[in-house]
């Protein structure tokens, strides 16, 4: 984006999850930022996920509702000693509901720099296509 | 008699409310400040934590989809200087977005550390989308295991 170059990053926060549900292990988790957009094809979904490996991230899709969850590397020595802490780390959580039918079977998921590119392919059915109309 | 019962009044325990409340909250102030894990975020992109162990300060910060190219790292005597672009590439022109909640764009900011670095040996990599800088101490700054001689 051309317009962002020369834009200067603010601090954001990272938000903490509400309440998915009663969690069964303790730590913090959080919601990671996603940008989601839409082709005639498919529906691509991009999220922050920053210190989460592939073995980490679990995706669920199920009756149209989209589900990522991922667990988090631990970092750093047990021997460390904080001097200050400005971010908190955990889990992540974000579920989603889909309005379009996925083919389930070409999704694919790549993880690159603590970013996921999750590529939801839409079922040929839901494509739209162009309906010509005849002059009678 | 009279005139030493008189006397003898502890006058010391007689202060004002005040300073009873004044004292409670420098002993709250003390724990707060004793706790591990304090937050006191400078504000500034991209939020770090800092550790320490015998030998080295580890600084380490969130930076999800930033190329290690573009990012630059510098340090001074007692400062490292972290600064970089977080580029977004361009989708699709026919995509249409129903969220966008990732930022782009640049940063700059100078983190002091608390005793003097070894600034040649400085060490940096960006794993997973997080940045660690390992800082080595200087030689002067680094506790000195002290035997005792019998």
């Amino acid at each position: 984006m051309a317009d962002t170059q020369s834009k200067e990053l603010k601090v954001r926060e990272k938000q903490e999850v509400a309440s998915p549900a009663e969690q069964t292990t303790p730590g913090l988790v959080f919601t990671p930022a996603v940008d989601i957009f839409e082709t005639e094809k498919d529906i691509t979904l991009l999220a922050d996920m920053p210190g989460v490996r592939a073995d980490d991230l679990t995706i669920d899709l199920r009756d149209n509702t989209l589900t990522l969850s991922a667990n988090i590397a631990p970092v750093g020595d047990a021997n460390e000693e904080n001097l200050f802490r400005e971010y908190e780390t955990g889990r992540y959580y974000r579920q989603f509901s889909l309005s379009e039918l996925i083919n389930q079977e070409k999704i694919d998921a790549k993880l690159n720099d603590g970013v996921l590119r999750l590529t939801l392919p839409k079922i040929e059915k839901a494509t739209p296509k162009k309906i010509v109309v005849k002059a009678g | 008699m009279i005139y030493r019962r008189f006397f003898n009044v502890p006058t010391w325990r007689i202060r004002s409310p005040w300073e009873e409340l004044q004292r409670m909250r420098q002993q709250l102030e003390q724990i707060f400040d004793e706790a591990p894990g304090q937050r006191a975020s400078a504000g500034v992109f991209p939020l770090i934590n800092l550790t320490e162990d015998k030998d080295c300060y580890y600084l380490r910060a969130e930076l999800p989809g930033v190329n290690a190219e573009e990012l630059d790292i510098q340090a001074t005597a007692n400062n490292v200087a972290i600064s970089g672009e977080r580029k977004i590439a361009a989708e699709a022109e026919n995509a249409r977005y129903h969220r966008r909640e990732r930022e782009a764009g640049s940063f700059s900011r100078m983190i002091g550390l608390p005793g003097d670095i070894n600034s040649d040996k400085v060490d940096a990599k960006l794993e997973n989308g997080i940045l660690t800088i390992v800082v080595p101490k200087a030689e002067a700054a680094k506790p000195k295991q002290i035997t005792i001689k019998s």
